[in-house]
Parts: C-alpha cells; structure tokens; sequence
C-alpha cells in the first residue's frame, strides 16, 4: 500500500446514516474512515474541500458534532483466504457469528470489529511450486483443502511475478509467510491472507462466450429460460409470487462449485431458513451438504442501509475470488431492488438532484457495472484454467409494475428474465414463471450443447413445447368468448397437452423432496413423453378414436406422476412409449371410420 | 454532561423546529420542551449540524414560540419503561397509563429503536399456532414467531378478525406463558373501545399491554407508537419468556404521519409522496418479530392496514407485502355476500406455513390436502366465471364438479362464526369432506397413501348413504 497520511476531522453534521465531517484534506473518495467514540465503520461518498460526506455502515443515533473522524486510507476491502466457505457474514464482511460472540446478545450492537477470517486457525498447506519456478500473478502456489468438496487455491497476488525462494509446506495460519518470491531482487513475502477492495473487479485475462450451460433442477428454468456458465439472470415479480423460493431453488440445485448467497435487504428469517437447511441438504453432485460450497452474506431489511448498498459488492468480490481459482461460482442476490433503495436514501441525503421515481441518475450505470463482473473467463495464471460468475439477481418492482427503473435498468444489462406472475401464484403453479413472457437469449446457443447430448433431439422438443403453449393461449381467447365446444378436434388436443406441459412439466414443488430437483436427462425424458403422446393422440383423433376416451386414458395418470419417480428410476419413463402406443391403439376404433366424439 | 436549556428556536414548520447555538447535542436524542404556557412536549432530534439541531415534536408545534419557549437536550435517546405487570395496564401513544392506575415502576428502562437482531441468533419459526380460523390454520397456517399482516379495507371487519385471533390463538403442544401487546395508531376511539371491550369481556385483558394513540391524538406520537410496542414485546417475550403477539394496527395511519414528516423535512418524495426509505422504515419494525436462539418466548406480529381504495399496489401494503412473511388479504366481495371472515384465499399467503406443519406438527396430510384445496378452489372459480359469459351448459361434468365445490368451499370452509374456534383437525376434516365432490382422478396435488388414508374412508360413507 502506498504511504498515505493519516486524515483526521470533526463530525459537522449528521443525518440519518449520513455524516458530513470537516478538516478531512487529504481524504480520497471511498476510503473507509472511522467515526465518532465508538468507532463506527463509514465510506466516503463525496468530497467538497475539507468536507467528506460519510455513509456509515452502522447506526448512528448518539452521534455528536465534534466527534472525531479518522480515514483509514484505504477503500472498502474484503479479506480473502481459506475460511470463507460455510461463513456466513455481514453486508461489510464480518461474520455474524463472532459479532454474536463479541456483543455477547442476540442483538447485533454498534462498533463490534472482528476479524472476517479466523487469524489462529491452521491451515494444512500443501505447495504446487517449487523453489526456482517462475511464477506470474494468478499461479497457484499451493492449496489448502478448505471444506470437503472446496480446494481453495493459494494465488500469487495481482501485481506480482518472480522466482520462488522460499515455499512452505504443511500447517499454518493464514498469517503466515507461505512464500517468498524473488522479481529481480525484489523480494515479496506471500501470505494466504489477501485483501482486495470491493468496488474494484478483478482482472481477468480473457473473457470467453457463455456457452455452457448451468442447471438448476428446475424445468421451467433449464429446459425453456436455461442460464449459462457466466451468464446473468434476473427475477423480477411482486411480493409472494415466489422471488425467494426460486433464488433459494437456485443456490439448491444450481450445477455450480461455489454458491455465494446475499440476502440483501430482505428478511432476518429466510437467511435463517437458508442457514439451517443447507448443512442438512445435499449436493445432488457431490453428496456433501450443501453449506460445503456456499458462503452466505446477509443484510437483512433492519440492519443498517449503507452496509446493504456495500453487501452486493462484497458478495461479488468473493466470487471473483472463487472464480480466479478456477471455480464455476453462482451468485444469487435477493433482491437488487433493495440495494437500489439505498443507493436511493444515499443519494437523497447527499441531496443530488434525482432521476426516475427519486433513484440517483447514476442507478443504470451502477447495475450495469455491477452485472458486468458475470462472465465466464479464462483466469489469470499460466496454467490458463476457466472459471466463471453467473448472478441472478432478484427485483421487487414495487406493485407489480415491471416499468419501474430497477426493472428497467436490469433488463438492459441480464440477459434472460423470469418474469413472476402473481395469478399463477394465486393458482399455485409453483415456479410462477410466465413461459410467455419470459426469455432467455441463452437458449440457441445451450441447444447446440443439449442437442448433442441428446441426439439431436433436444431443440426440437422444446420449440415444439412452447409452440403448444402458445397456441394454448390464443385457443383460450376463444374458449372464453364461444366455449370449449367451439373448438376443432386437433385444437382440444393441442389444449390438452399444453395443460399437461402445464401441471406435469412446469409445475415444481420446491418443497417434495424428489419433484424439487429434476435432472436434465429426466427433463427431456418427461418431455418427450408428453410430446409423445400428443403425436400419436393427433393421429388417434383423426383415425376417429373418441377423444374423451383419449384424454382419460389410464397411462395420462403415469404421465403425471412421472415428476415424483428418484432419479435412479428414471428410465421407467422410456417404457411409457409403448404404454401410450398400446392403450391408444385400444380405442382407436378398426379401420379408423367411425367418427364418434 | 448536563442537559442545557436553549431559547433559541429559529424557525417552525409543521412538527420541526430548528434550534440554534446548539452544543453537545447528539443524534437521536431526546428533547422536551417547555410552553410559556407551563406545558411540556417532548421530541427528538433529526438533524444536527455543528451549532444547530432539527427537532421532531411528538405533539405537534402549535403553541410553541421563538422567544419563550424553553428546549432542553436530556442526553439520552427515547427510553421505555418496561416491567412484567405492563399487563393488564392501557398506555397513551408515548407510553404513559392513561387507565388511571399508578405509574409503571420501572424493572428496564429500553430504547424504543431496539437493535437489528442478529440473523445468526434468530431460531427459524416453525410452531404451529391454532387461530381456530380454518382459513388461516388450513390454508395459510401461522407459525409463532411470524410477522403475518391482515391487508384490509374501509369498511371490513378486520378488526372483529383481529380480536378473533387474539381470543383463540393457541399452540397445539398446550398452554404457555402468552402475552398480546396491543398498539393502536390514530384509530378512532370506537375502535378502540371495541378492542378493550372485547378483551375485557373475554378475560383477555389481564394478559394485554394496550398502546393507544387515538385519531385526535398528535400525529407525528405514531411515530413512536409502534416502536413502544415492540419494545415491550422484546421485554415481554425476551426477558420474560412469555410468547408474545403483537397487534398493530393501523399502519396506514403511521405512514401517513411519517410522509407528514418527510414532506416538512422537504425530502424528495419516493411514490405516492411516500419518503423512499419507507421500505426500511417499515422493516425496522417488522423485523422486531421473530424467535431467538436458546429463549423460549417469541414475538408474532400481525400488523393491520387498510388499502387505500382496496388497492394492493399502494405502496404501504406493497412494501408491507415485501417485508412480511406472507398476507392475510380480505375480501369486499366476500364481505357483501355475508360470509365472515371475508378471507380472499387466492392472493392470501403464509410464507412460513411449509415449516409449521406435517406429522408431528399438525398431521401428514396437511401440505398435500391445503395445495389441493387451493388449486380446485382457483378452478372452480374460473369454471364460475365461465359459466357467467357462457351458461351453465358450456361447462364440461369436471368444471362443474369444480364450481359446485368453489362454492360450498366459501360456505362451509370460509365461513364460520366470531365466536366459532376450530381445530385444527376439524378444519382437516371439514377440506376432505369437501374434496369429495370432485373426481379423485383430478387430485393431482395430493398423494395417493394420503387419498386411501383420508379421502377413501369418506367416499365410501357416501357411496354408502347415496
């Protein structure tokens, strides 16, 4: 770090979470200071001669002008090394569990500083290099097994290259010298320790197209809105339309090796929910709970708002961290909306002149910017591995009402949006995902994955599902004004089986312990079945088969209950063809004359 | 440091007066304020800058003055006196008795504010509590330690509902130390003598705390109303191990005297006018419900609002919405055709309901046999308003099947008296029994051990009578 002077003023002013200091010359935008007799954590938004506009991160109620404010020099940094999984932290890094420890209350109390990584821990590290090996910035050094399914994997830090002289081996603490490096005399003592500010991404050497896909277990999500490695997503719908069970779907079932979850304005108890479950559930690729890949960072809706508009930062920075280790990381944050609130309440104590609906004119740079460290990449190190950050980012428009400007700005940056509807809420069709509103600009290019995998079957499937779908919602419009009756044979058919995609394939109850999660091969396999039958239903009708006949047929009862079969017994569903053949075949009337209805 | 008088009030507007030459004075601290008059107001302070302060009077400012009127910083912030024998006992909006009984004898002195409860040391609800309203308990079950709001509207019995809950709600695991704080903001005096009536009548009142800031009462006192509460609530249910529920009501009131403020801060307004921290606002307060971790009691909320012209999107059931696990939303149509408690099942929703039952907790069945209920319920309501554009005769056997059941679903589920407390097991019983008019083969939510266990005995009785 470049020596800097040490900055000290006096509070002037106070208003809610904003404090206006004086005699701060020298102080640099974004540096955190330290505020008042207890210390309270703040960044700087704004600097006007020797006057600092300071968000802080905690209460400030007992604050008094003329209390000191010391800048710390430096901007808002995470602490980064073994011990972040299975964390579960504070929108500013600090983990709740030892702010519980250091207040000594269930009650989170101003001015606790704990450290965000256990400095006495040891650390089994076990070196990849060896005394003489160049080595440039972002080459593995050494690794430490940091949970059971997470190799975290010790970089050298940005900035730095040289020969290795000295590396170490076996238990340490993160403070520890586990490396010295040698960049032509220079000597840079390396610690597993590092420190990285929020709001500066980190670099990458080269950014590659999202074309692999990440599964989530859901149906409506992987096989008609996918979201790829690196991709971004968004979730926007009003409140009980089911914007957390989707995110907490997601950090289930998500094919990802690390899960950052922050909970960011939105309720104490779900990230309860999430901390109580996870170590329960386990990952359906490793067998390992859940917990074992995720590290949760919570600012819920009662703690401090400027430590909420910081959390998403942080959360972010850890990703990028997991990723640069070569890592697919998937960051679910809940919910966007909230963070843009309090940029909004930061912005309106500064007294900036507003834009939309009082959001800072800067709001659509700020998500911009903030989606755009997504990506799937080839990371920095010689040994060139890939590594990847997919977010999908919740938005509570308020009423509903999609035209709002966080809404709006998200849509510009993410690429595929599941839009909630509140009325399939209402019917509890579970995930409410509306398939005609929604999109995923992903989706030609994951079908050339899954077409491969499943002989060229895949996209076809699909296309011909959502055509069905489609077609339902225009054959509605008429039954509403003449009726079922008015329809033609083939039209029942075609409502028919968008119903059964409907409730047997959309529809996922997040809390059936097999219906919550279903396997891609499982997907396709339900699929094709009930495309399946609506060919040979098509063909029935027309051959005269009686259609209430058709569509009572015992094997519909199986088709339905194919979502509850475990994943062992899966290729029960291949032996439905022949069921659907066989019964179908039984009520279609002998030469295919009569016409009976 | 001693509290210093000032007479240095620079200027007055709306519930905000401004101080000058101020020194020493700290944020959110307590202010009281002497009339020439001889009578006393209290405030705190919003703002302060080196050598002035903005203060928020709880009263209001008419009658205070520039020269004569004395402003005296106290050094601390807004504290509530709490004990165990608060119950029992009627308080004004700021906490003092106004039942003409003797003052509190203080065991706590609280900041109203209280702290953010660490999520690491919240306990995940999940107990069961029996209101004996089958829609609540079958359909949108409660769990202790819940913030669950009863979106209401001009001119519908909520608070008849609210009193309802109040009176029944029980754990089924048996008796326990139960406390309802009661905090009324600038409801009219006939409400609020409803509630005192009723908990009078039904002995209830021996274990209430009543806050009451009536509509003639200072606006700008609902601010802290609310925080009182809860604040008594936390002592209540943390101190005293005691399960505590927590009725607020009306919250539209409170926003309301907050936008007051805001707008007299001249804050640039979120929507409707509303400041744009409302969200957070609101969160201070209903986050304060919940359960923690290695203490038995639990603070469960049910906050009351009404909707503005009956609409859902108005921001203070909106944001509510977002923050609160899940809404109990009421019904005008269901209102006018005389069926009490109006609950609309549709939008209404506990989020927490998953964890609070099953076997052990409430039976087996429970998940299964509510997702079931919802789904013929929404069919038969389309399949009704079907049948309103095309006939009766344009539905098919199945919809009609489905339309019979939406409506005795209404009559019979829906439907039952002031006084009517159900358990648990009879609002089971009473959504099998209605299940029975429709198709098994369309149960699609159910699973098939629970329809042989549970729905096969009552067909069979049927076919029997048939």
């Amino acid at each position: 770090m470049p020596d800097k002077k040490e900055v000290k003023g006096v509070i002037e002013r106070i208003s809610g979470s904003l404090v206006v200091a004086g005699g701060m010359e020298g102080a640099s935008m974004q540096d955190v200071v330290h505020i008042g007799e207890l210390g309270l954590v703040g960044e700087i938004l704004e600097v006007k001669g020797d006057k600092a506009s300071i968000q802080v991160y905690e209460e400030t109620s007992g604050l008094m002008p003329g209390e000191p404010v010391v800048s710390t020099g430096e901007p808002l940094s995470v602490e980064l090394g073994p011990g972040i999984i299975e964390q579960f932290y504070d929108g500013i890094q600090r983990p709740l569990e030892l702010i519980e420890k250091a207040a000594n209350s269930h009650f989170i109390s101003r001015g606790i500083s704990v450290p965000a990584l256990d400095r006495n821990k040891k650390w089994a590290f076990n070196p990849k290099v060896k005394v003489g090996d160049e080595v440039i910035a972002g080459d593995i050094l050494g690794t430490v097994q940091e949970t059971v399914v997470v190799e975290h994997r010790i970089m050298v830090p940005f900035g730095l290259k040289g020969k290795v002289t000295k590396i170490e081996s076996g238990e340490h603490t993160i403070e520890d010298v586990i490396a010295v490096l040698d960049d032509n005399g220079k000597k840079y003592e390396i610690k597993m320790l590092q420190r990285w500010p929020v709001r500066k991404p980190r670099p990458v050497a080269q950014r590659l197209a999202p074309n692999v896909p990440m599964t989530t277990g859901q149906r409506v999500v992987d096989a008609f809105f996918p979201v790829a490695l690196g991709g971004t997503a968004c979730v926007p719908g009003p409140f009980g339309s089911g914007k957390t069970v989707i995110q907490h779907q997601f950090a289930k079932w998500a094919q990802a090796q690390i899960v950052v979850y922050v909970g960011c304005g939105e309720r104490g108890n779900e990230m309860t929910d999430v901390l109580l479950e996870f170590p329960e559930l386990d990952d359906p690729q490793s067998g390992q709970p859940l917990m074992k890949r995720t590290t949760l960072i919570a600012n819920t809706s009662n703690m401090p708002v400027a430590a909420r508009e910081a959390s998403v930062y942080t959360a972010i920075t850890l990703a990028e961290y997991y990723r640069d280790m070569g890592y697919s990381v998937a960051l679910m944050a809940d919910s966007t909306s909230r963070w843009a609130e309090a940029l909004r309440e930061m912005s309106g104590r500064l007294e900036e002149m507003p834009g939309e609906e009082g959001y800072p004119a800067y709001l659509g740079t700020r998500l911009a910017s903030f989606y755009e460290r997504a990506g799937r990449c080839i990371v920095n190190g010689k040994d060139q591995r890939e590594g990847s950050i997919t977010v999908i980012g919740a938005v509570s428009p308020p009423g509903g009402d999609l035209s709002e400007p966080v809404t709006q700005n998200t849509l510009r940056v993410t690429k595929v949006f599941w839009g909630l509807d509140a009325n399939l809420a209402y019917q509890r069709h579970f995930p409410a995902i509306n398939w005609l509103s929604s999109y995923s600009l992903y989706t030609e290019r994951l079908d050339a994955y899954w077409n491969e995998k499943f002989d060229d079957q895949w996209s076809g499937l699909r296309i011909e599902a959502m055509s069905l779908l489609e077609q339902e919602s225009q054959l509605n419009e008429i039954v509403r004004l003449v009726g079922i009756d008015a329809l033609s044979r083939d039209e029942r058919m075609v409502m028919e089986t968008a119903k059964s995609l409907r409730e047997d394939f959309l529809h996922q109850n997040a809390f059936h312990e097999i219906d919550t999660y279903a396997s891609m091969e499982k997907q396709f396999k339900m699929l094709r079945t009930i495309v399946d039958f609506h060919h040979q239903g098509l063909e029935a009708l027309r051959k005269g088969a009686p259609m209430n006949k058709l569509f009572n047929l015992p094997v519909r009862e199986q088709i339905a209950r194919m979502r509850y079969l475990e994943e062992k017994d899966i290729n029960q569903i291949d032996a439905l063809d022949e069921v659907i053949k066989e019964q179908i075949n039984g009520i279609v009337p002998v030469g295919g004359e009569t016409n009976a209805a | 440091m001693l509290p210093r008088e000032y007479r240095t009030i620079s200027s007055l507007s709306g519930p905000l007066m401004m101080v000058e030459k101020t020194q020493d004075v700290r944020y959110d601290e307590l202010v009281e304020i002497s009339l020439a008059n001889g009578e006393k107001r209290r405030g705190r302070v919003l703002e302060i800058e080196t050598d002035r302060a903005l203060v928020q009077v709880f009263e209001g400012t008419s009658g205070i003055d520039g020269e004569d009127t004395k402003v005296r910083f106290v050094g601390k912030v807004l504290t509530l006196p709490v004990a165990r024998n608060m119950l029992g006992r009627v308080f004004n909006g700021r906490g003092e008795p106004i039942d003409g009984g003797a003052p509190l004898i203080a065991e706590q002195n609280l900041d109203i504010n209280g702290m953010p409860m660490n999520p690491f040391s919240r306990d995940y609800p999940s107990e069961f509590i029996q209101t004996g309203i089958s829609t609540i308990d079958g359909l949108n079950p409660m769990v202790r330690g819940q913030k669950l709001p009863i979106f209401s509207a001009s001119g519908l019995p909520h608070n008849r509902m609210a009193a309802q809950i109040a009176r029944q709600a029980t754990v089924i695991s048996g008796h326990e130390d139960f406390a309802v704080v009661f905090a009324a903001m600038g409801i009219t005096f006939e409400e609020a003598s409803f509630f005192m009536e009723d908990f009078r009548r039904t002995g209830a009142l021996q274990r209430t705390v009543l806050y009451i800031n009536l509509a003639d009462d200072p606006a700008i006192e609902r601010i802290s109303t609310p925080r009182i509460a809860l604040t008594a609530a936390e002592y209540l249910a943390f101190e005293c191990n005691m399960h505590v529920v927590v009725i607020l009501t009306d919250l539209t009131n409170y926003c309301e005297a907050l936008r007051e403020i805001s707008a007299a801060r001249k804050e640039v307004p979120g929507r409707r006018g509303y400041p744009g921290y409302l969200y957070t606002d609101l969160a201070t307060m209903y986050e304060r419900a919940g359960r923690l971790k290695g203490k038995s009691g639990s603070i469960t909320q049910i906050p009351i609002l009404t909707m503005p012209e009956d609409d859902k999107t108005h921001p203070i059931p909106d944001l509510t919405g977002y923050i609160t696990e899940g809404q109990i939303i009421l019904s005008r149509s269901l209102h006018r055709q005389g069926i009490y408690p109006p609950v609309d099942v549709m939008p209404s929703l506990s989020r927490l309901k998953d964890k609070g039952i099953g076997k052990d907790k409430t039976r087996e069945d429970h998940a299964d046999l509510m997702n079931q209920l919802f789904a013929a319920y929404a069919r038969g309501k389309e399949a009704k308003e079907l049948a309103v554009i095309l006939g009766e005769g344009a539905l098919s056997d199945e919809d009609k099947a489905f339309a019979k059941f939406s409506t005795e679903f209404e009559d019979k589920y829906v439907r039952q008296g002031e006084y009517e407390n159900r358990t648990i097991k009879e609002t089971l019983e009473l959504g099998w029994n209605l299940l029975t008019m429709i198709p098994v083969k369309e149960l699609k939510r159910i699973r098939d051990a629970y329809i042989d266990k549970y729905l096969k005995p009552l067909l069979d009785a049927k076919s029997k009578t048939e």
